[in-house]
């Protein structure tokens, strides 16, 4: 089963943030390996000096742009930064992010709502990086957003996801896919995400600045996947006490 | 000569210089593929670059794509 984002298919569950890769070769090995069909990137001021292009590397794997708003700190920046990643790239799909603190890189809710609100009139395609706050999640699907995308610990603090209860509250009550989006440390991290019922990760430092990248983001490929099919294998319920597997009766009298 | 601000960076351009000059300036990939600009904080497409002529202390951002996110 495919993931659905704003009417588009997309085989791969696992959206790739390309920052944090040593070179563009060590990044174009592990979007391979990650099979991811999304990729983020950042925009910044033109620098004549940097080598290669991310674009080229990005289309030679297969991978469309996910343009992100990183660095913005007001809904007013957010915005126009998203505007000129559309006349950039030609895409109108956004991951809007607004910071409210620079130690944590925690979103400002107030500025991502504004900001929300702005490009989704704008003809926008938003998918935002969010708190794992259930009712702002809630705000931000009924202002239009395609997706909500909460956080599971700091970006690039490799925390794995913080709040359980939380995600599982947003994961019950959303109508729009929701992403699991920052923190992811290990592939157990991405799996658990996946088993809470979220219908994709998103991540970057995990594989970027895991010693293998590319091994790392194989084995986020087969986490997320995993994830996806216990979820929908059902697990079965955790008890107390044991419950043999082996047939109670039949068993011999041996002294 | 027009003095703007040009990625930060105080940039002389000759007098009459357009956006597309200081995106040039700038070092912005020929044709300016995956390149977007602001002047002084609002967007210009592409097409209006040539027609537009700069001003003294214009703030000019010229942005492409990067690894990020």
């Amino acid at each position: 089963m495919s993931l659905e984002l704003a009417g588009r298919s997309f085989d791969s569950r696992l959206i790739l943030g390309s920052g944090g890769f040593r070179n563009l070769e060590v990044m174009a090995e592990a979007v391979e390996a990650s099979g991811a069909e999304l990729a983020t990137v950042a925009m910044r001021r033109v620098d004549p000096s940097a080598p290669g292009s991310i674009l080229e590397v990005l289309e030679a794997a297969g991978c469309e742009l996910l343009p992100n708003t990183a660095g913005c700190f007001t809904a007013r920046d957010a915005v126009t930064t998203a505007r000129l990643a559309r006349e950039a790239l030609g895409t109108d799909w956004v991951k809007l992010e607004v910071i409210g603190d620079d130690r944590t890189l925690l979103p400002d809710p107030a500025e991502l709502l504004d900001a929300v609100e702005t490009l989704v009139a704008d003809g926008f395609t938003v998918l935002p990086y969010t708190s794992d706050d259930p009712v702002l999640a809630r705000r931000l699907e009924d202002a239009g957003c395609v997706a909500v995308m909460p956080l599971g610990s700091p970006i690039g603090s490799g925390m794995g996801i913080n709040n359980l209860y939380n995600l599982r509250l947003i994961v019950e009550a959303a109508r729009v896919p929701v992403i699991l989006d920052a923190g992811i440390g290990t592939a157990s991290d991405a799996t658990l995400a996946m088993e809470m019922g979220c219908d994709g990760v998103l991540l970057a430092s995990a594989v970027s600045r895991a010693e293998d990248p590319a091994a790392m983001a194989r084995a986020m490929r087969l986490a997320v996947e995993a994830g996806y099919q216990a979820r929908r294998a059902g697990r079965i319920p955790k008890r107390l006490l044991a419950q043999a597997s082996s047939p109670e009766e039949g068993v011999p009298e041996l002294t | 000569m027009t003095a703007v601000y040009l990625n930060g960076e105080l940039c002389e351009l000759p007098a009459a210089a357009t956006l597309e000059q200081a995106v040039r300036e700038a070092g912005a990939p020929e044709g300016g593929r995956g390149v977007a600009v602001a002047l002084d904080g609002e967007v210009v497409p592409r097409g209006d670059w040539a027609a537009t002529p700069l001003r003294e202390g214009q703030h000019v951002e010229v942005l492409q794509a990067v690894q990020g996110g």
